[in-house]
Formats: C-alpha cells, sequence, structure tokens
C-alpha cells in the first residue's frame, strides 16, 4: 500500500498550470466576446459549444489530471458520458413535441 | 495487499484491460480516497446535467419568449450598459481560483508547507469573492428586478425557477468549497500532514494526497460553472 503510494506522487512543472490557466483565460474571453459582438443564431451556439468543451478538456485534463491517470479510472469516468448525451436527445424531441402539441392546442386548435 | 511497480504495468488500452482483468483493485496508483471523489463527482455531473437538460427542455417548449440573459445580467457602467459584465468577473475569478488550487496541489505533493498553505488560502479568497458576487447578483435580481421562481418581468415564468436552482445548488457547492479549503489551509499551515496528526472527524492520519482530492473538487466546481456560463448565460 505505501509503496504504490510513493509512486503515486508526480508533479509538474508550474510553467504546465500557468499555460492553462493563461489559455482558460483566453477561451472565457473568447466565449464572452460571443456575446459581446451578439452573434446570432448557429454561430453563437456552436462558439459557444466548442469554446465550453476546449475549456472542460482543459480542466478535466491538467488540472484535473485525467491525462496521466490509467485508463482504467479514465473510462469509468467518461463513458457515463454517452448516457446523459442520449438523454440530452431524448429530451430534446420530447420538448420540440410538447412546443408542437402547445402551439397545436393553443393557437390552432382554440 | 500486493506490491506492483505502477510503471511497469501496461499503458492505455492495454492497460484498461489489465487493470480490470486482474483480480485486485482495478484502480491502480489511485488512491481510495481520490477514487471515492471521482464517483462522487461522477453523480454530480448527473444531478448537473439533469438540471441543464431540463433548462433545456423548459427553454425549448415554452411558447412564451424566453429572457435574453444578455440584457437580463447587463450592468450599466458609467452610462454605458456592459452585457453580461458582473458574470465574466465571476468567470474569471473562479477561473483563477482554480489555478491557484491546481498550484497549491503541486506544492502540496513537493511537501512545500507554506507555499501550499498560501495557495490554498488564495483559492478560498478567490471562491470567497465568487460567492459574494452572487450574492449581488440574486439581490439585484430579487429586489430589483423582481425576478421570483414563479414569475418575472422579463418574459417566460419558468426562468426564475431555473436561475435560482442552477446557480443556487452550484453556488451552494462553491461555498461548501470554500469552508472545506479554509479548513484544509489551516491543517496545512498546522503542518497536520507533515507531522501525521489525526483528523477531528476521521480519526485518520492523511497526507497531501488530501489536498489533491479537494482539489478534485474545487476544479469540478469550476467545470461546472463552465457549462452553467455556456448554457445559461450565453445561450
Amino acid at each position: 500500500m505505501t509503496s504504490d503510494k510513493k509512486q503515486e506522487v508526480h508533479t509538474h512543472k508550474i510553467g504546465v498550470y500557468l499555460w492553462i490557466w493563461g489559455l482558460l483565460f483566453v477561451f472565457s474571453f473568447f466565449s464572452y466576446m460571443v456575446d459581446y459582438i451578439n452573434y446570432q443564431g448557429l454561430l453563437r451556439w456552436s462558439l459557444i459549444i466548442f469554446f465550453m468543451f476546449v475549456k472542460a478538456g482543459l480542466i478535466m485534463a491538467i488540472f484535473m489530471h485525467l491525462y496521466w491517470e490509467r485508463w482504467a479510472i479514465v473510462n469509468v469516468l467518461l463513458w457515463p458520458m454517452t448516457a446523459i448525451g442520449v438523454f440530452i436527445a431524448i429530451m430534446a424531441a420530447e420538448s420540440y413535441y410538447t412546443f408542437f402539441s402547445r402551439m397545436f392546442y393553443f393557437v390552432v386548435g382554440s | 495487499m500486493s506490491q506492483f511497480d505502477i510503471e511497469k504495468l501496461p499503458k492505455g488500452s492495454k492497460g484498461f484491460m489489465y487493470d480490470w482483468g486482474s483480480d485486485q483493485r482495478a484502480f491502480k496508483g489511485v488512491p481510495w480516497g481520490k477514487a471515492m471523489m471521482w464517483i462522487f463527482l461522477l453523480s454530480d455531473t448527473f444531478i448537473f446535467s439533469c438540471f441543464l437538460i431540463s433548462l433545456m427542455t423548459a427553454r425549448a417548449s415554452t411558447v412564451v419568449p424566453w429572457p435574453y440573459p444578455s440584457e437580463v445580467f447587463g450592468l450599466t457602467v458609467f452610462g454605458t450598459s456592459v452585457p453580461l459584465l458582473l458574470i465574466a468577473i465571476m468567470t474569471f475569478v473562479l477561473i483563477t481560483s482554480s489555478g491557484t488550487m491546481a498550484i497549491a496541489v503541486k506544492y502540496g505533493y513537493e511537501k512545500n508547507r507554506k507555499l501550499c498553505g498560501w495557495f490554498l488560502l488564495a483559492t478560498a479568497i478567490g471562491g470567497l469573492t465568487f460567492v459574494g458576487m452572487q450574492a449581488f447578483e440574486w439581490s439585484k435580481l430579487i429586489f430589483h428586478d423582481g425576478v421570483r421562481p414563479w414569475g418575472n418581468p422579463f418574459g417566460a415564468e419558468q426562468f426564475g425557477a431555473f436561475f435560482f436552482m442552477v446557480t443556487g445548488f452550484h453556488g451552494t457547492h462553491v461555498s461548501i468549497g470554500v469552508i472545506f479549503l479554509f479548513i484544509f489551509a489551516r491543517k496545512v499551515f498546522r503542518g497536520d500532514f507533515d507531522t501525521g496528526r489525526r483528523g477531528y472527524f476521521t480519526s485518520m492520519k492523511s497526507d497531501y494526497e488530501a489536498i489533491e482530492i479537494l482539489g478534485l473538487y474545487w476544479h469540478f466546481v469550476d467545470l461546472v460553472w463552465v457549462f452553467i456560463f455556456a448554457f445559461f448565460y450565453l445561450w
């Protein structure tokens, strides 16, 4: 038990963290600019999603050290996210159906 | 406990098969506390996902226009209105505190007691600033704009309920994190992880890997904010 605790210790140069910190600042600034410049529609949504995933990836990979972890734990953490993806797809379909029936009964049906 | 040299174990997908196929523990080189924190964070991910997915459902299915967050959360500075100004500052504060936390974890593993403590303290103060600005944001929305969970002057009624629920749940996480950051900063300054002093609640000895576990929680709080910022404020 004690032997693998010692092996677990790995520290990185402080520059790695400062770099990621700076990158997170830059990407946050970009995603804020999306709103400031007031992009709308598909461009707005894709830029927001892109910057969001870049930031999330940097935080998880470097700050949370997932990049240096063994695949055994990385897979356990990332595969369940597909369930969330499926749930998003189901609820998106459901909400469009709700919107359709509301429009139908509120406007057409009355 | 069997001994193994983690450097000699297979890596990548082969390592994944090897670790899960072995009749020992699956998470090699991962202390149990860290594995448990990861599993807690995974469950927390599902809770926040449910909030954000129901936000999507409500927003996509309402026939009333959704309030435009850019204007709702705009601030007027020196006569000009700047969209989302407070939220942007909050985002930068939280990212900064995440950066200082990562550095605190690094110094913890290097057994640099003083620097680890100071960076933990800086992280805690960053978190406290964030919560303070959130309190300002809430009181502005409640007392000035009259936003309630059941209605608001801007548009769809669900807006208030989702705002208070999502940012409130996140703010609670930040507040709990701040409390633990102060507790662990004190423990680090006192030298608990060097002298092997036993914890008050657990009466177990601990070492600097506790700082990494606390760091995982704190980075997760930052991670959730990235998603809330994108889906609630920017969308």
